[in-house]
């Protein structure tokens, strides 16, 4: 477990409990549709990264991603969203999030270090496509509400048939 | 049914049109396999992804199950990934460095080169029975053009520099731009669209779609202050499309788009600049002023038929893909860079292909979802016909938003459906470059 505290910052102290909840409300915030709510839980330094379905937990820096956001992609990413004219997601898909298996894996300064798994449905047109795999985050607290700095979505999935996209957000 | 019906091409007219039962006839992909697929040179891989002796990448091109492997003796081979004995694939690993391919049903063991170099149990065969017989079968053709290994598996036809026909100078344009070679950057995108593979062969190069399908891209590109405004009003005499021979095509337009070899935009930021600069000056130097601008200032959606797509935009994209049913299609990409870029240049441009391309992107669900839209229309059996002729009779070249090397793509496919060897491809046929010593 990473312990490393930078003078004047005291280890974060937060309990699994608090950790699952603040998860189980983006989910539902996801599921609801309600982006711009979903929007204001990050930080202005956040990360979202989808690696490539064959190179789960490589570095976008350097390989091919599905989705690598920063702040300003982010929000370009939910604009887009909202618009009538994202039109793999026009109209919404229904989804469903389970998030299960949290743990906090350790802390990085100001941060926690949180992984869980995921299994989302997208549903549409009668068909229900599963995707699965690993949430990483790192949470931080601002105002003494958690904020992400980064969320990360490992896709157990080889290949992405039948889903063809990941045009929600994972 | 009558093949010589699925394509109306009346130039006097005008009228270009593709009967919609060539994207739902069974009978149709039966005949694509077979006077397709099992014909013309489909790209393989890279030479990049096996620098070394053992390296091997585990293929399905078009079906067909491939180890694409550099040999203990250095060559490349396209071997079939079926065991002699009995037919299990033996390769059971995406990638990696082999000394040896053992096929975990008798243990028959291959090296490298394909060569059956042990087996439990030899004494049992008899006379006739010959293990140099027994060595994993290639593909009857295999050759490469500058990197990109291409397979045939018809063991006769057009050598591989012949099939490439006009479309070889456009790949050198990409190639062109790195000084220690192109490699593919590791990440594969890999999907299914519920679509016939023919509309993708359309959709990765049809500009017309552009401005209407992908509105929020070039909403979020202004957003980020790139210039979109560019993309429409273009005249022919800048924004073209070529017709290069043997079902090849490409469009070919000015970049109004960053782009890292080489063209600085603010979105790569300040500190970029210099080094973005540094490599246009190298492009001259290399290239002279005319080519510099072509690699570094245009961008070319490139397309081999019948399969590749090299989209040299803000990134540079490969993408190929083969049918799985006739509503089916299986998609591979990557992204292609200069083997000596800097990190920065490097990431820059892993941004720039997720932002657009790729099944994460802003621009390529809406292109999965609008080819679905089109399979899901063509059930709608009485309407016979989607339309293609855009363009058809302007006078001079051809825009790239007209649908030129979309006819391009359909003549040749006609042709060979008819078990005909080529299309009639004269119109908007780009001339070869005339020698240097020649310009004026």
């Amino acid at each position: 477990m990473a312990t490393n505290v930078p003078d004047g910052h005291a280890a974060p102290t937060i309990s699994r409990e608090e950790v699952e909840d603040f998860l189980y409300a983006e989910a539902a915030l996801l599921d609801a549709w309600r982006l711009d709510e979903w929007l204001t839980l990050f930080t202005e330094d956040a990360r979202y990264v989808v690696p490539s379905p064959d190179l789960p937990h490589a570095d976008p820096a350097t390989s091919l991603s599905l989705i690598d956001d920063d702040i300003v992609r982010l929000r370009g990413r939910v604009a887009r969203l909202n618009s009538r004219h994202a039109y793999r997601e026009f109209p919404w898909s229904r989804t469903r999030r389970l998030v299960s298996n949290v743990r906090i894996t350790g802390t990085d300064g100001e941060d926690v270090c949180v992984s869980a798994a995921f299994l989302v449905y997208r549903i549409r047109n009668g068909q229900a496509d599963p995707f699965m795999g690993q949430y990483s985050y790192r949470l931080t607290r601002v105002d003494g509400a958690l904020k992400i700095r980064l969320r990360r979505a490992d896709l157990d999935l080889d290949v992405l048939a039948p889903h063809g996209t990941v045009s929600i957000i994972l | 049914m009558d093949l010589q019906q699925l394509i109306v091409d009346d130039p006097a007219a005008g009228l270009f049109r593709v009967h919609r039962s060539a994207m739902t006839s069974p009978e149709i992909l039966a005949l694509e396999r077979e006077r397709i697929f099992d014909r013309c040179w489909l790209y393989v891989g890279h030479a990049s992804e096996i620098p070394n002796a053992g390296d091997f990448r585990r293929r399905s091109i078009a079906g067909w199950p491939i180890i694409f492997v550099r040999g203990s003796d250095g060559e490349v081979r396209a071997l079939f990934n079926t065991c002699t004995h009995r037919g299990a694939r033996i390769c059971r690993q995406d990638e990696g460095n082999a000394k040896t391919f053992q096929c975990f049903y008798h243990a028959w063991t291959f090296d490298t080169c394909g060569r059956l170099i042990g087996l439990p149990g030899e004494d049992a065969y008899g006379s006739g029975w010959d293990r140099s017989e027994r060595a994993l079968r290639a593909a009857p053709r295999l050759d490469s053009y500058r990197g990109f290994y291409f397979v045939s598996f018809s063991p006769d036809g057009e050598d591989l520099a012949t099939y490439l026909d006009g479309a070889k100078e456009y790949l050198d344009l990409v190639v062109d731009q790195a000084e220690a070679g192109m490699r593919l950057i590791p990440g594969e995108n890999k999907y299914a669209i519920r679509a016939n593979w023919k509309l993708l062969s359309e959709n990765s190069f049809d500009a017309y779609h552009v401005l209407s399908l992908h509105q929020t891209y070039y909403a979020f590109l202004a957003s980020l202050g790139v210039d979109v405004t560019g993309a429409r009003g273009w005249t022919a005499a800048e924004a073209q499309a070529y017709d290069l021979g043997h079902g090849h095509a490409v469009t070919d337009t000015p970049a109004r788009m960053p782009r890292p070899v080489a063209l600085w935009h603010p979105c790569f930021g300040e500190e970029a600049r210099g080094e973005i600069d540094r490599l246009r000056a190298r492009l001259v130097a290399r290239h002279g002023e005319e080519r510099a601008y072509r690699m570094a200032e245009t961008v070319r959606n490139l397309f081999i038929y019948p399969n590749l797509f090299l989209i040299d935009g803000p990134a540079v994209t490969l993408r190929v893909y083969w049918p799985t049913a006739p509503d089916g299609m299986e998609v591979h990409a990557w992204a292609l860079g200069p083997a000596e870029e800097e990190p920065a240049l490097l990431a820059n441009r892993l941004v720039a292909y997720q932002l657009f391309l790729g099944p994460g992107g802003f621009g390529t669900p809406d292109d999965v979802e609008v080819l679905e839209a089109c399979q899901e229309g063509f059930a709608a059996r009485t309407v016979e016909w989607s339309d293609v002729s855009r363009g058809m009779q302007r006078d001079g070249p051809r825009l790239f938003t007209d649908e030129l090397h979309l006819r391009a793509f359909w003549r040749e496919w006609h042709a060979h459906v008819q078990g005909r060897r080529h299309g009639d491809h004269r119109e908007g046929r780009k001339q070869p470059p005339r020698p240097a010593s020649t310009l004026v």
